[in-house]
């Protein structure tokens, strides 16, 4: 078998561009892939105009805001490019070199304050977008809604806090603050006690008594009320809590994720084409007659194909991910796990190839056949649940089951992250798939001369 | 020597080869003719163990016979060299650089034993498709259209070669469209047609065979021959 491996490492030598080819097309592919996958722009890029005259201060019952503060936090969450006015944002969302343009107007302060008062008007900010492209539309949607939904839960918690003071001014009493003058307000229950010791000094024949006894009571129940008011209001401002409880599943991280598509799609690619044309070679270069006929077993010329896979597709992705260190962190003290998971992944594809390379006998079929059969399994193991109908899922089950490239994602990603999936179960679905494409190749080898 | 008794093989309904039987001597030349789909790379296959028969048998065991197939079985982007060592190793012989280096000289490729054979002519893609075939010294030779493709020079050094093999004691069995080249090189002539042997002599007695009066040549009056016999 050695001297098999020799023969076929000394050709892929003397094949200088389908080596290139093989090694090369694949990888750009696969990081092109893998961070396509999981990247969208971090922060997208909005022209931002404020139209609000520096300085202004924001003063909503009494509290300051942070303007600055609120400002910044904004930019970090967004590529915020300053523009000068609102015709300069809308040449650069026009032009796409901004996703949006968010304005905001001159009174914006003044009616956010208005808020506090008894005369509220509601702020409003502008958004300009480009919606020919309805991915980056939904984007800039997504983004700006929840920077704007963080935005009013802080402002209407405090509005909310500024109610409840009004609350408790009304049933207590206290000062309040009306146009630079100081009003003393005497509040509900105040108003209780003090008409309680009026009617005790009316005489009992009095016809003001009665009357007095609605206002006391009156009193007495709109601060008892009132007072229960307080926590409605605070419920207002956050009705709805989440409680996230993860039932299944064990994520990598975003970046580990990208990176185990690429390294997956390498290895798919290098090792499925790889062992699918050596073997059709054989019967190209009408040797394989001669090598079956009392030289080489059937099974060890299928074995030698495989170990052939293996140990390329080893070299290039490692080589792959060496190269990706560069850019991303990969934690290489889980090399050993990274190996095993390209090892067993390297197997299965090395055995898939030699099944189509056993069918096809024809090196430009074989190829071909790889290629269509690959890329579009790829994509198809790659969807994710929820996104389609159940039907179809369950379609995309069966995929994934039959065609390596979902376990071998998976212990890829298992392998490059100690937070993704466990090793056992796609190192075990890996070394099945090896031996049923294995007997696959095995059995077109043995109908064939 | 190599004998078969009574092979058969079939392919789906079509049948290959029916109850061939024949015996090929130490040294001796053996010529299998026939018409297309008469059976007889079939015959040479199943002899060479690439097939096995569906009845019958061959009294040599694949290994004792070194096999030649009609389109070069050999590895284009590798040497000369390195193609004799692979096929040297492949059949473990003691010796690899010595058996490398005496097929080089056998074939008269020496100086080429570095080029890749992919860059060689048809000829010389031959002589090594020989060497390849007779690396383990076999007792049996089998050539499967061994002259298709060669010019006339090239052709007369093929079977300048080949007679030397069978007058060092190897049997050589051939296969061939070419009558003449059969008459003149075969010893014995085995015809062929429809998976049958319909004649095992040689070539004088395949001549009054194949008498027929009014024939212009001998490839007309084995057209004839084959005619009169249903094939």
């Amino acid at each position: 078998m050695r001297w098999l491996l020799l023969k076929d490492l000394q050709i892929l030598r003397r094949s200088l561009l389908v080596s290139v080819l093989l090694v090369l097309y694949p990888a750009v592919i696969a990081v092109l892939i893998g961070f396509a996958l999981s990247r969208g722009p971090e922060k997208p890029r909005v022209a931002f105009l404020n139209e609000v005259p520096p300085g202004t201060p924001l003063v909503v019952g009494g509290t300051q805001f942070d303007v600055t503060g609120a400002k910044s936090e904004l930019c970090a969450r967004l590529d915020c490019i300053p523009v000068s006015s609102e015709a300069q944002a809308r040449q650069m969302v026009e032009s796409g070199d901004a996703l949006a343009a968010l304005i905001l107007p001159p009174d914006l302060i003044q009616r956010l304050e208005s808020l506090g008062g008894l005369n509220p008007i509601q702020p409003t900010v502008r958004v300009l977008v480009n919606e020919e492209d309805p991915v980056k539309a939904g984007l800039v949607d997504d983004r700006i809604d929840s920077l704007v939904t963080q935005a009013n839960l802080r402002i209407s918690k405090e509005v909310s806090h500024i109610s409840a003071n009004y609350l408790t001014l009304l049933t207590r009493g206290g000062t309040f603050n009306l146009l630079g003058q100081t009003l003393d307000i005497l509040g509900l229950q105040n108003s209780e006690r003090i008409l309680e010791a009026v009617r005790s000094e009316l005489p009992a024949s009095s016809p003001l008594g009665a009357a007095l006894d609605k206002v006391i009571r009156f009193a007495r129940l709109a601060g008892q009320n009132l007072d229960q008011a307080q926590p409605l209001l605070a419920s207002i401002a956050h009705p709805i809590e989440v409680q996230k409880e993860v039932v299944a599943g064990s994520p990598p991280s975003l970046d580990s994720f990208a990176i185990a598509v690429a390294a997956t799609v390498t290895l798919m690619f290098v090792t499925v084409l790889l062992v699918a044309g050596a073997l059709a070679l054989e019967w190209e270069e009408n040797a394989y007659s001669r090598l079956v006929r009392g030289l080489v077993r059937r099974t060890w010329l299928l074995a030698e194909k495989v170990l052939l896979g293996i140990a390329l597709s080893l070299g290039v992705t490692l080589l792959m991910l060496a190269g990706l260190s560069l850019f991303v962190h990969i934690e290489w003290s889980r090399l050993p796990a990274i190996v095993a998971a390209i090892l067993a992944g390297g197997a299965a594809f090395a055995a898939f190839g030699a099944a189509i390379g056993a069918t096809a006998r024809e090196v430009r079929a074989s190829s071909l056949l790889a290629f269509m059969i690959s890329l579009p399994v790829a994509f198809v193991s790659l969807v994710e649940s929820g996104t389609v109908s159940p039907g179809l899922f369950d379609v995309i089950k069966v995929v994934r089951a039959v065609f390596p490239f979902h376990a071998a994602l998976d212990a890829m990603s298992g392998g490059l992250d100690a937070s993704g999936p466990a090793l056992g179960a796609p190192l075990l679905h890996l070394a099945i798939l090896l031996i049923a494409y294995g007997a696959l190749a095995r059995l077109a080898l043995r109908r064939l001369v | 020597m190599i004998e078969t008794r009574a092979l058969a093989k079939r392919f789906g309904d079509r049948r290959a080869l029916q109850g061939v039987s024949f015996v090929a001597h130490r040294g001796e030349l053996l010529a299998i003719i026939g018409p297309n789909g008469a059976g007889k790379t079939t015959l040479l296959s199943i002899l060479a163990g690439i097939r096995d028969p569906d009845s019958g048998s061959v009294s040599r065991r694949p290994r004792e016979v070194g096999w030649v197939p009609q389109q070069a079985a050999l590895y284009r982007r590798l040497t000369v060299a390195e193609n004799l060592r692979l096929f040297a190793r492949l059949e473990r012989m003691p010796d690899v650089g010595a058996t490398v280096e005496e097929m080089l000289e056998q074939t008269a490729l020496a100086e080429r034993r570095d080029d890749q054979v992919g860059t060689l002519s048809g000829g010389n893609q031959q002589r090594i498709n020989i060497a390849l075939g007779l690396l383990s010294r076999p007792p049996v030779l089998l050539l499967d259209e061994p002259s298709a493709g060669l010019d006339p020079r090239q052709r007369e050094r093929l079977w300048q070669f080949v007679l030397a093999l069978a007058g060092g004691g190897t049997t050589v069995i051939f296969s061939t469209h070419n009558l003449a080249e059969a008459e003149r090189y075969g010893q014995r002539l085995l015809v062929l047609a429809d998976g049958e042997t319909l004649f095992d002599g040689t070539s004088s007695e395949l001549h009054a065979a194949v008498h027929e009066a009014g024939a212009r040549d001998f490839e007309q009056a084995f057209v004839a021959f084959l005619r009169d016999r249903g094939h």
